[in-house]
């Protein structure tokens, strides 16, 4: 009970600071927004090997990709707003109150999830106007899957902005950790292309079976193996990654 | 008794290039601070005051030692005393974006205080602490001395018992710095118990009731101002003669309060030293008038803390 409101009060104030700059928000969402209008209409072309004859159905693959790529970037970038945070002394202040350590983390890794969907709403109303089509029951299951990334990776950055302390420090390590996993995730073009071996590695990205598993959704193949799979990876790892961020807030939060 | 620690130790290891060093911050430190005083803490840069501060407020664990804080045992229930105490950085506390009252509601409400309380709690502290006509501006907009008094708002926003104040004036003009002064003692008089660290000695001096000075993480004196100054040195009362230097001498010498006199090397005075100078002088200047002496001048000198610190340690703390 306690926990709740403690979340909640985090979360309260950190959504407030959020919507007094909503410029954040749509900066957020410009660099997509980018690819959504000037990448992807090379994909109709590219991707015939495939069998994609139209733009909605480049789209279809497109977006999805799109959307995991914000979602994962967009959290592991929100660090850096804790390391502003330390250094104005607003996580001191929390320390010498009783407020619940974990809701320290949750209530501001939950105002990330809630940015990431308004956000990810924003680019699948852009996306419509190109003739992408999704059924609104495959859509919330896909957006469960991006909160869950969201909320992984924002709680990993915040677990290792309290370890390294500084923006210096934070913004090359989250770099050299995005990188590869977005190369290896089939987010720019689909893992169909690759040679054996990229396929082979790109399977211990457990990102890539949320690509998959995204893709699947707005084609509409609800049953398909790979939603399952996708939703159950992230939600270990959004699990384990949460604890382990806990655990950071706990320790040096105490 | 509101505070007592006993034998409170602290190392931090730190690395220079490959050679690890461990910093003995804090070696021991014992400490009786009564409810509703200002405790000082003076000592330069380095010497352990913020390291002992940040651990009776629940912030580093100790290696070693125990203490009670406002009824609580630190060591077995660090929440209780969190609950009890307020706690204000040295490095301020307030985010740009936010007003005053939403960070004072806030801090309220982390307490566990109701969303309607905090409100006006939070109304009572702006009015209190002079920002009722600021509390609705993004604290970007503050000056140094009115940010200070948010931070130190926040930090009695839930009413405790012992208020930490990490250096609470540095930074601030000479002005900002008596204000903040008065906003202290009226904390005191509301029955806060206040525990300030400083570097300044006129502060120190001026403010606090009690003080223990630290160095080198340990503390090297402990007492009233005056009770440390007396400790060290007696007071000084040198009186300005035209003439009669001798006569005056003759009565002086024979009165019980005054433990040394010596005569000026201009041969137009004596050099009194005395416990007590303020209760001395009128005593002195009623022997000499009594025994028809007149005199020039009367000038009292009392030991300044820098004496007591450079008494205690060799160095003097001004220098600093």
């Amino acid at each position: 009970m306690k926990f709740l409101r403690d979340c909640w009060l985090i979360f309260a104030r950190q959504m407030q600071l959020l919507l007094r700059n909503p410029i954040w928000v749509f900066v957020g969402v410009f660099q997509p927004v980018m690819y959504l209008l000037l990448f992807a209409p090379l994909l109709k072309p590219a991707l015939s090997p495939l069998g994609v004859t139209s733009d909605a159905e480049a789209y279809r693959v497109f977006v999805p990709g799109l959307l995991v790529l914000l979602a994962i970037f967009g959290g592991l970038f929100q660090g850096f707003g804790l390391i502003a945070e330390l250094r104005a002394g607003v996580i001191e202040r929390s320390r010498v109150t009783p407020v619940s350590r974990f809701a320290l983390l949750l209530g501001r890794s939950l105002r990330d999830v809630v940015s990431l969907i308004a956000q990810a709403g924003i680019i699948t109303i852009l996306a419509l106007f190109f003739d992408l089509r999704v059924f609104i029951g495959d859509l919330l299951l896909a957006y469960l899957m991006l909160a869950l990334i969201a909320l992984m990776t924002s709680a990993v950055s915040y677990g290792v902005a309290l370890a390294v302390k500084s923006e210096d420090a934070l913004a090359p390590l989250m770099n050299t950790v995005a990188q590869p996993v977005l190369l290896l995730s089939g987010i720019l073009l689909p893992l169909q292309f690759a040679p054996g071996w990229l396929e082979d590695v790109a399977k211990w990205n457990p990102f890539s079976w949320a690509v998959d598993g995204t893709r699947a959704l707005f084609a509409g193949d609800i049953g398909n193996d790979r939603v399952w799979q996708g939703l159950l990876i992230v939600s270990v790892l959004t699990v384990l990654s949460v604890w382990w961020a806990a655990r950071e807030f706990a320790r040096s939060v105490r | 008794m509101i505070i007592e620690t006993r034998g409170l130790r602290k190392s931090f290891r730190s690395r220079q290039g490959r050679e690890k060093k461990t910093v003995e911050a804090v070696r021991g430190v014992d400490l009786r601070v009564d409810e509703g005083e200002i405790f000082g803490f003076l000592g330069p840069n380095g010497a352990g005051k913020t390291t002992t501060l940040r651990m009776l407020a629940t912030l580093i664990v100790p290696d070693g030692g125990e203490a009670t804080v406002a009824g609580a045992d630190l060591l077995r229930d660090p929440g209780e005393v969190r609950r009890r105490i307020g706690y204000v950085a040295q490095g301020g506390s307030t985010w740009d974006d936010s007003t005053a009252r939403e960070e004072l509601v806030l801090q309220a409400r982390l307490y566990g205080i109701g969303k309607s309380a905090a409100l006006e709690r939070a109304a009572r502290a702006l009015s209190a602490f002079q920002l009722s006509e600021y509390a609705d501006r993004k604290c970007k907009t503050y000056s140094g001395g009115q940010r200070r008094r948010v931070d130190i708002a926040l930090g009695i926003i839930h009413e405790p018992r012992v208020v930490f104040l990490d250096e609470p004036t540095t930074g601030l003009d000479p002005q900002s710095r008596a204000h903040m002064w008065d906003e202290i003692r009226r904390l005191r008089s509301e029955g806060m118990t206040v525990f300030i660290t400083t570097h300044y000695l006129e502060e120190a001096d001026a403010l606090c009731d009690r003080i223990a000075i630290m160095d080198n993480g340990e503390v090297v004196a402990e007492g009233t101002p005056d009770s440390l100054k007396r400790s060290i040195s007696h007071d000084v009362i040198t009186v300005g003669l035209n003439g009669a230097t001798a006569d005056a001498a003759a009565v002086l010498d024979s009165v019980a309060f005054v433990a040394r006199l010596e005569k000026l090397d201009t041969g137009e005075g004596l050099r009194l030293f005395v416990e007590d100078g303020a209760t001395a002088m009128p005593q002195v200047l009623r022997e000499l008038e009594r025994n028809g002496v007149t005199l020039k001048s009367i000038e009292l000198h009392r030991p300044s803390l820098d004496d007591v610190f450079l008494t205690k340690t060799g160095r003097s703390l001004r220098e600093k």
